[in-house]
């Protein structure tokens, strides 16, 4: 949670304010623009190569959903011959999630900073901001950040992408960058051969709201919140059956219970943590886990990219899985077989446990086993970790539908939006 | 196992099967006839695997050295 009462107040004369509270991307005071922005963290300064230590050093990992260390991603870029290309992915694919957007209407140009600075390091030639198509509210947003910049700075390109759960992936971000559908390439290292043919660097625009802080108050403040381990502030939606539902920014590490009880969950029967990508994780284990990496493994989860929605205890858990089963079959790129085939079968058999079929769950543990590791991006593998953690977490449920005594109603806290165009 | 394993590139596969046929050894097809590649191939079973590469139609799979990766 964001602790406006925690924020230290500085002496007038000093420049440059280091916030060791945990608003660090979301200001708890002051608007977007450029202005307000450096009245709250100063200048950036010029970043070079050095930067990519300070961010191995920070211990930053993405925020994107993978949670691979970010300072990592510079080094395999900067191992490459030729000019780079710096990508900010703001597409957010994941039906529930609203950080990402959120982090850019209010706080653009620390995303923006945080590009520049990634670029400079990275000798980058070519600046490139990506953004849903759909979303023309975040984009006017960008567009009006990306005119207040100095004249000095590099160019900044914004792209738009297709509405697809997978537009986003980084091979089909850079294959739409490029010209082309925005589907998932197979094995394409984009750090070697990425955008035009370069190395490419892409990175969740809310990491890169973190080495926009890094890159001016350095690794060591950027450790002074979180675990050791995974170090920093992080931005999630909370949605589901709270009274507050919305983004805020919470340490690293935090408890999960505290957090539910700031947004007034509703008797959780269950949490989905790191949304459809995500894994879910029964109410009565919740207070045992902290918000990390670490601490969800216990549990068979992972921060994901933030999400988490409380599923209250009085509505039908096999009604909302079905919905998510069908979505990932719906949002299928149609590439790869196990994915077109399992998933539709995955989707029959969870469809076959909400009506009570006594042969679906295990029909359901056969093809989600079947799909895992063979497709050209990893969305069988989340339709699968879904789908199989909620065979774990439901299984009580799964006998009340086969004696068809399940009341409770579905009430649609997981939405199926339909999948748009590849281009 | 020797240092060559094969990748399959799944969104070039149309599950025509002849893989399966000519390595059973190292390749199985799941339910929906898509080829199931095991993690390596046995030296003995390599002149089936090269075999297995030249048939596909979809040319979609290959064979890599797994001695060599790179990348973060």
């Amino acid at each position: 949670m964001t602790r406006t009462a925690a924020v230290p107040t500085r002496p007038a004369a000093r420049r440059r304010p280091t916030p060791t509270e945990t608003a660090r991307l979301l200001p708890a005071s002051g608007g977007p623009t450029y202005r307000e922005h450096l009245d709250r963290v100063g200048p950036l300064p010029a970043a070079g190569p050095g930067l990519i230590q300070e961010v191995l050093e920070s211990g930053l990992r993405g925020r994107g959903g993978a949670g691979f260390p970010t300072g990592r991603k510079m080094v395999a870029v900067r191992g490459r011959r030729g000019p780079a290309v710096v990508v900010a992915n703001g597409t957010e694919g994941e039906p529930l999630s609203a950080k990402d957007r959120v982090l850019l209407a209010r706080n653009p140009h620390l995303v923006l900073d945080g590009l520049v600075a990634v670029g400079a390091a990275l000798r980058g030639d070519r600046i490139i901001i990506a953004v849903e198509r759909a979303r023309q509210d975040t984009v006017a947003a960008l567009r009006h950040a990306l005119v207040e910049r100095p004249d000095h700075g590099p160019v900044i390109e914004l792209v738009q992408t297709p509405s697809r759960y997978i537009a986003g992936q980084e091979t089909a971000l850079v294959r739409w960058i490029n010209g082309g559908e925005a589907r998932p390439v197979f094995g394409n290292r984009i750090y070697e051969r990425g955008v035009a043919g370069r190395p490419t660097l892409v990175d969740n625009v809310e990491t890169l709201a973190h080495v926009g802080l890094i890159a001016r108050f350095g690794a060591g403040w950027f450790r002074l919140i979180g675990p050791p381990a995974e170090p920093g502030s992080m931005l999630v939606t909370v949605t589901g059956g709270v009274d507050r539902p919305g983004v805020y920014e919470v340490p690293i590490g935090s408890s999960l219970t505290q957090l539910l009880g700031q947004v007034g969950a509703r008797r959780v029967q269950a949490l989905l943590v790191g949304g459809y990508f995500g894994t879910w994780v029964g109410g009565e284990r919740i207070a045992a886990v902290p918000l990390s990496a670490e601490g969800l493994a216990t549990v068979g989860s992972r921060p994901g990219c933030g999400v988490i929605v409380a599923l209250p205890d009085d509505v039908c858990a096999w009604a909302e899985v079905a919905t998510v089963a069908e979505f990932y079959s719906a949002h299928s790129a149609g590439q790869c077989g196990p994915c077109v085939f399992g998933l539709e079968d995955i989707a029959r058999a969870v469809r076959g446990v909400l009506a009570g079929d006594p042969e679906a769950e295990a029909a359901a543990r056969h093809w989600t086993a079947m799909v895992k590791g063979r497709g050209a991006c990893h969305l069988p593998d989340g339709a699968a970790g879904f789908v199989e953690s909620a065979l774990d977490v439901f299984g009580g449920e799964i006998a009340d539908h086969r004696l068809g005594r399940c009341q409770r109603p579905h009430h649609g806290y997981l939405p199926s939006p339909a999948p748009g165009d590849w281009r | 196992m020797s240092r060559f394993r094969l990748v399959l590139d799944p969104t070039a596969c149309d599950g025509h099967g002849v893989c399966a046929e000519l390595l059973p050894e190292g390749i199985a097809l799941d339910d929906w006839g898509f080829p199931i590649i095991a993690a390596g191939i046995a030296d003995d079973h390599l002149p089936h695997a090269r075999r297995a590469v030249s048939a596909c139609p979809a040319l979609a799979l290959r064979m890599v050295r797994t001695d060599r990766h790179g990348g973060p």
